[in-house]
């Protein structure tokens, strides 16, 4: 079976087939996704629990909080939400802080399709708007979280996001293709929605993709998923959607930076990489940036180029940073709650 | 300042109260030894710590005799449940003093306190634990019912693993109902001290561990006391060699745990990112002075060029500088003597041929260090490729098909370890089968673990410590 491909998405398509010399086939796609480097489980969790015995003190620890915040896609993603409780999530994103102006805002806000209007509109002038400063909308789709919609579906959740006003678009790989060894439908999937994240005026929404780890379940899994996301035009890839365990795992986290980081030896292109769920302790973070800075380099230690897709790691990265501006521990009700 | 220099976080000393001058500890007493007074320095400050007594042939003959009488009075007739008590006590406040040893550790010999913190340490609690189960069990030690101990065990060990080295041989001996005597490094005593201290703590009877410092001269006099049962030396094949030509035609057992050349054989199918690490752990854990160290790197020809890209780019993370920074992951060479030695056979390296790599990095003023290297085009015929460096020094060999691999990696004088890295189960058992090492790891390097034997072929010695077998080195087979 061969790849279709929309023409609009040629780009990575045909760089697709250069990589896999010549032929985007179902064959050549499997050959080469699992002539990849295998993992063994022991050595990667090993691996990953040395960053965890790092310590970061004082200006290292400083620094860091700081670019914590500013790598988080706050995130609301409730049936429940509604749009009070998007403006105040939104409100949280402008001023994390109100006691210290000089804190940093988050990198988006990240919601469910339908609030992506209300979002902006909270927004106001502080969104981002597809520029570099400012705040972004990120906006969950493809039938978030399950995937499990036809095509057509996920495609239209994908366009009413973008043209609603999304920046990133955070979509949900099709598990069940890729565990039932269909990985043409899987990039088949990103390409086209990579397309549907085309605005009118022939720019992007960032593309985001969940691999949904959990359900992957090996580490093998998890290489060729994130390869072929890449291969596929995936801008970022990204562990979870939070609605599954395990979620974010530090192993996990850095075997796909080992993977944006082969990507970028290969092709000089620089891809994302976005734990999400579960990250809730700035101790925890700041092994996350331990991992990021130990296997990619310090270059990827940007928001261009690194996320967290948290809710509740904001106020315990406030409450650090304020012990190290006082000196001492305050309570939970010295930050805000949204 | 960026991120990846990390502020410095060093582990502080305060929690150390150590004395100005050490005796020996003999009879349960600590008594000035006869011989000159030596100090022990920081390898990293060149700061002297503290100083030491050489004991003489007197002391070591008091120690042997206050050994004896310790086996024939409280010790040798105590039952094993007993001696297990001891045993368990003893790993209890190892434990509960890990965070003083492992300062102490770091400071004497110059290891990072990552290391002793996380390895060293905690081994050597573990080792104590599992040889205090074997106390009252010698009856399934595999030497028939009711084996008996040798009596007098003289034990010389060596500087790159003081503490735990000292816990290989002490905790099976005692276990086993000997009493022992043993002498530490001359570079790295001051843990040995701390021990004499926590077997007083423990209320360890008088006699059943006796240290003697000093030099080589202090160790030939112990090893060769006619009233020693059975030598256990770690240490050079050199001091190995002499040491068994002194007991040859006496009753003395012994066993030799000694140089080594590990080969670290990486196959083209190999986990690349675990193997990298392996390599890594392999020869840059402890600076490289690791008797079993995978110093000799075998990697297929087709992934050569590869490896070595990744290989550079992660030796370019690591963060080599002062031992108490809880960030340094490489530390400083415990001797200028063996910092004279490493150089010098790097040189040589370079001089048959090697390309030396090492990654950019700023070295302390003081104290001795060797920056973590790694010496590509290197032929089985190098001098680097057959001596024994102990340094953090990478010898990069390549081999084109799996008998290749078995037999370059055969070819070396010594035979204390090797490694064998690919995703494929059938080769890492065909292939580990045979190596002619004593331990070959898989998909991972520099694993200890209390229940595995451990030990050389050919020049890296004979007998086993560890498990089982560590045990029966310290017993005679029952009636």
């Amino acid at each position: 079976m061969s790849v279709t491909t929309s023409s609009q998405a040629l780009a990575p398509a045909e760089r697709a087939v250069q990589l896999l010399g010549g032929d985007l086939s179902e064959v050549a796609l499997r050959r080469h996704l699992e002539g990849l480097p295998t993992v063994d489980a022991v050595g990667l969790e090993a691996r990953a629990a040395k960053f965890g015995t790092r310590s970061i003190k004082t200006t290292s620890k400083a620094a860091a909080l700081d670019l914590v915040i500013r790598m988080i896609d706050l995130t609301t993603l409730q049936g429940s939400d509604t749009r009070g409780k998007v403006r105040s999530l939104v409100a949280k994103a402008l001023v994390p802080d109100a006691s210290d102006p000089s804190t940093p805002r988050p990198a988006a806000v990240c919601v469910y399709g339908d609030m992506v209007g209300n979002a902006v509109a909270a927004l106001g002038s502080a969104w981002s708007a597809g520029k570099d400063d400012g705040i972004n909308v990120a906006a969950v789709a493809t039938a978030f979280p399950s995937g499990r919609a036809s095509i057509t579906v996920k495609l239209q959740d994908t366009r009413d996001a973008v043209a609603a006003g999304a920046d990133e678009i955070d979509m949900v790989i099709d598990r069940g293709a890729f565990l039932e060894g269909n990985y043409g439908k899987v990039f088949d999937e990103i390409v086209q929605t990579k397309d549907a994240c085309r605005r009118d005026d022939g720019t992007y929404a960032h593309l985001k993709v969940i691999l949904e780890t959990g359900e992957l379940v090996t580490y093998d899994n998890v290489r060729r998923a994130s390869w072929l996301s890449i291969l596929a035009g995936g801008d970022f890839i990204k562990t979870s959607t939070g609605k599954v365990q395990p979620a974010a795992t530090l192993p996990v986290t850095t075997l796909m930076l080992q993977v944006v980081r082969d990507w970028e030896r290969l092709t000089g292109e620089r891809i994302g990489v976005k734990p999400a769920g579960g990250i809730s302790t700035s101790k925890d973070a700041i092994k996350y940036l331990i991992a990021v800075a130990e296997t990619c380099g310090e270059a990827w230690l940007d928001p261009h180029l690194f996320r967290f897709g948290a809710s509740s790691l904001l106020n315990d990265v406030l409450l650090q940073r304020q012990k190290l501006t006082t000196g001492r521990y305050s309570g939970p009700d010295y930050v805000t709650i949204d | 300042m960026t991120f990846l220099e990390y502020a410095p976080a060093p582990e502080s000393t305060s929690i150390l109260s150590l004395r100005d001058d050490y005796s020996l500890f003999i009879g349960g007493e600590w008594v000035a030894g006869g011989g000159e007074r030596f100090a022990s320095i920081s390898p990293s400050t060149e700061q002297q710590i503290a100083t030491f007594s050489s004991a003489d042939e007197g002391d070591v003959d008091a120690a042997v005799r206050a050994a004896r009488t310790a086996f024939r009075e409280t010790w040798g007739p105590m039952s094993g449940r007993d001696r297990g008590k001891y045993l368990f006590r003893i790993a209890r406040i190892l434990q509960e003093r890990a965070r003083e040893l492992a300062v102490a550790e770091s400071l004497d010999n110059g290891k990072p306190i990552r290391e002793t913190r996380d390895a060293d340490v905690p081994l050597v609690a573990q080792w104590f634990f599992h040889c205090a189960g074997w106390a009252d069990k010698l009856d399934w030690v595999g030497l028939g019912a009711n084996p008996q101990p040798h009596g007098v065990a003289a034990q010389v060990i060596p500087w790159n693993f003081p503490l735990l080295m000292l816990s290989w041989k002490v905790a099976p001996a005692l276990a086993a109902g000997n009493t022992v005597v043993l002498k530490p490094a001359e570079t790295t005593p001051l843990t040995a001290m701390l021990f004499a201290e926590i077997c007083e703590q423990a209320g360890l009877p008088a006699g059943v561990v006796n240290l003697v410092t000093g030099a080589g001269e202090t160790g030939a006099a112990l090893v060769r006391h006619p009233d020693v049962d059975k030598v256990a030396f770690t240490g050079s094949t050199a001091v190995g060699r002499e040491i068994a030509k002194a007991l040859a035609g006496t009753e003395k057992k012994l066993t030799l745990e000694l140089g080594g050349k590990g080969a670290n054989i990486v196959f083209d199918d190999a986990p690349l990112d675990q193997a990298i690490e392996g390599i890594v752990d392999g020869i840059f854990f402890n600076q490289g002075q690791v008797c079993c160290a995978g110093s000799r790197l075998l990697v297929q020809e087709s992934i050569h060029d590869e490896v070595m890209d990744r290989l550079k780019e992660r030796m370019s993370t690591l963060r080599v500088g002062d031992p108490l920074d809880k960030n340094t992951d490489v530390g400083a060479i415990n001797s200028s003597e063996q910092l004279e030695r490493i150089t010098r056979l790097v040189a040589t390296g370079i001089a048959e041929g090697g390309e030396a790599w090492s990654p950019a990095c700023e070295l302390p003023k003081e104290g001795y260090w060797f920056v973590p290297t790694v010496v590509t085009g290197v032929e089985a015929s190098s001098t680097i490729a057959r001596e024994e460096i102990f340094g953090p020094v990478l010898s990069v060999l390549t081999f084109r098909t799996p008998d290749e691999a078995i037999a370059k990696a055969n070819n070396s004088p010594y035979g204390l370890s090797a490694g064998v890295w690919t995703d494929k189960g059938s080769r890492a058992l065909a292939v580990a089968d045979k190596l002619r090492a004593g331990v070959v790891w898989t998909n991972t390097f520099n694993k200890f673990d209390p229940t595995s034997p451990f030990g050389g072929y050919k020049e890296s010695g004979y007998g086993r410590e560890g498990g089982r077998q560590g045990m029966q080195a310290y017993l005679k087979a029952g009636k």
